[in-house]
């Protein structure tokens, strides 16, 4: 940005005011609140990212460990132990490939899925109600809108980068057979987000703590993550349940994840469905948090 | 996410008003509470000027609507000539804000706090980094700087959160209830900056229910009570308008501060009975006091002070300002 400073004295030399919040001549001088403006009403969503990455960075220690020590011990539990057993006995059931190739990307995929029950829950009670942090931007130029942008593109900064440390063991185990494989780092983000924000309209509406997150983790995220075709093939369930299948971004990521691993072979529709589902979702929640966003804090 | 085509960027700054906050009529409600009735103020560029009332009386509400963050249910206000609801993030852009509830960002540490507001306003850090620093040394925090935020005292979050509000250079400062919570010397101290911004310029609103920062901070005020505006003028024209000069307290005791009235009637222009204490306003409490004796009463303690808002509030709503 070159706009010069209209608080700037108009004797000051012309290289000096090629910045516009400078130092120049030991005076600290701010650009002006036209200026500002219009860099939050472009950039907001990004100061605001950059604001939770840094609290992330506090903790990125756990985000580490979280991201490489639980691929890493369930494709050792799984893939190398139980995968003795089920290898042996139904190699076609996996759609052709060893097991633990067959359950890498759904455990890629549920680990966003996870995650997104962490981020997208209390850390936006802690915005609105436990330590308030949405109001300090609130009262800058900032808009709620961007407020909640802000956090969702820093989490998903989040999905992509645990995702490739995944993928990468994954890749290690040599359980990614394909070279679409690096796809499915994408695949896991979008179902991230799929799940991830319809769950953050619904913590913006909540006024009050009276635990349902531990709820949606237990009775929401592990059923998804036990019947979306995981650990077997979605078909080998009764059809009463295969239904918690249909409706879950884990399935739908899963397979879609699988198609890139290891060319996975289902419809072409079927794989179109997949995309279009989990965008959907993702939109969808996008729409009703923007809504919550702006309510609560208009208020 | 970004974006707005009519790029603010083009936007014309407004020819200098003559006021920087102008209010008509402004109410808000809240489904059938409402919360502000009605009220019309200007404040002029470089005023110090004040909200004061009791708790639940519509400052804090007015303030966020002032400071573009609440939508008004019906009025007119401008910032700066701008109207918050059209041009929220202009507006908010000209202002700093000390909200009355600390919203810190307590996992940052002490300056990382005012870097990162800072880049709410797109402020580069070449700028932001020296200017922390400034702002550390006059919230006298710079031995903070690399201190959590959960490590400091009340009034020393209290002025990292002023020092925030200060990383724009805004010339417009709102302060709700700057003081409220802090001990007397966190309070000295904290005034003691607010008056070295109100010498530089800095326009200054802020509410607060204690009559003192008033007085202190105050060149012209409004009361104001359930919603509305009961009076409006300088700290000194309201106490000569509604009170006298001088005011006699006495204490009788709690049995009989009340039953003691009829006994007082006739001494001094005017006598407000409460439950712990009987005031006379008079323009000599000496004088006063020695009638009071002359009628043979004998008050356990008496005392002759000047006249405050305190006693403007009282006369005005019939109630003391700090419950």
């Amino acid at each position: 940005m070159t706009e010069p400073s209209p608080r700037m004295p108009a004797a000051r030399p012309a290289t000096a005011v090629s910045a516009d919040s400078t130092t120049v001549g030991r005076t600290l001088r701010a650009h002006p609140p036209e200026v500002s403006a219009a860099r939050a009403r472009r950039w907001g969503a990004f100061y605001y990212a950059e604001q939770v990455l840094r609290v992330m960075k506090g903790y990125g220690w756990s985000i580490f460990l979280y991201s490489v020590g639980q691929p890493a011990a369930y494709l050792f539990a799984m893939g190398v132990g139980l995968a003795t057993l089920v290898d042996t006995n139904a190699v076609s059931a996996f759609g052709g490939v060893s097991y633990i190739a067959f359950i890498a990307p759904a455990l890629l995929v549920s680990a966003a899925v996870m995650t997104a029950g962490t981020e997208f829950t209390f850390p936006v009670m802690d915005g609105f109600k436990w330590r308030r942090v949405y109001y300090g931007p609130h009262a800058s130029p900032l808009t709620p809108e961007q407020i909640a942008a802000g956090q969702i593109i820093a989490v998903t900064l989040r999905f992509l980068l645990q995702s490739v440390i995944y993928f990468v063991i994954v890749a290690l185990f040599g359980a990614s057979p394909s070279g679409w494989g690096w796809g499915s780092v994408l695949v896991a983000t979008l179902a991230g987000l799929s799940f991830g924000l319809p769950l953050m309209a619904y913590a913006a509406s909540i006024k009050e703590d009276k635990g349902q997150f531990a709820m949606v983790m237990r009775f929401i995220v592990m059923p998804l993550f036990l019947f979306s075709g995981t650990f077997f093939p979605l078909d080998t369930l009764p059809v009463l349940v295969r239904w918690i299948g249909w409706i879950s971004p884990i399935w739908h990521g899963t397979e879609l994840g699988r198609v890139m691993t290891f060319g996975y072979e289902e419809s072409p529709v079927l794989t179109i469905i997949h995309v279009v589902f989990l965008l959907a979702l993702a939109w969808f929640g996008w729409v009703l948090t923007k809504r919550q966003f702006v309510r609560r804090m208009g208020q | 996410m970004p974006a707005h085509e009519t790029g603010p960027e083009k936007h014309k700054a407004p020819a200098a008003p003559q006021y920087v906050i102008t209010a008509e009529n402004l109410t808000k409600t809240y489904g059938d509470v409402i919360a502000v009735d009605g009220i019309s103020f200007s404040v002029p560029a470089g005023e110090s000027f004040g909200l004061l009332g009791p708790n639940g009386a519509g400052k804090s509400t007015t303030m966020k609507m002032i400071g573009g963050v609440s939508q008004r249910t019906s009025g007119n206000l401008t910032i700066m000539g701008l109207d918050p609801e059209q041009n929220g993030p202009e507006v908010r852009a000209h202002l700093g804000v000390v909200p009355q509830q600390d919203n810190l960002d307590e996992e940052l540490k002490v300056r990382d706090n005012l870097l990162v507001y800072g880049r709410y306003f797109g402020l580069p850090m070449s700028y932001l980094k020296p200017k922390a620093d400034e702002l550390l040394e006059f919230a006298q925090l710079t031995d903070k700087a690399k201190s959590k935020v959960d490590a400091l005292s009340g009034g020393m979050k209290r002025r990292l959160t002023i020092a925030r509000s200060l990383i724009n250079e805004p010339r417009i400062l709102l302060l709700d209830e700057p003081t409220t919570g802090l001990d007397p010397q966190a309070r000295h101290i904290l005034w003691d900056r607010l008056f070295r911004l109100k010498e530089q310029g800095v326009t200054l609103i802020l509410t607060t229910h204690y009559m003192d920062e008033a007085e202190q901070l105050c060149d012209r005020l409004i009361v104001v009570d359930k919603g509305r505006i009961m009076a409006e003028g300088s700290p000194a024209a309201l106490i000569r308008d509604y009170s006298t000069r001088e005011v006699l307290e006495l204490r009788f005791g709690s049995e009989r501060n009340a039953s003691i009235g009829a006994e007082l009637e006739g001494i001094g222009e005017r006598l407000e009975t409460l439950p712990d204490r009987v005031l006379i306003y008079t323009h000599d409490g000496e004088a006063a006091l020695e009638e009071v004796s002359g009628r043979g009463l004998r008050p356990l303690t008496s005392l002759v002070r000047r006249s405050s808002l305190e006693d403007v509030f009282l006369r005005l709503t019939g109630r003391s300002l700090v419950d």
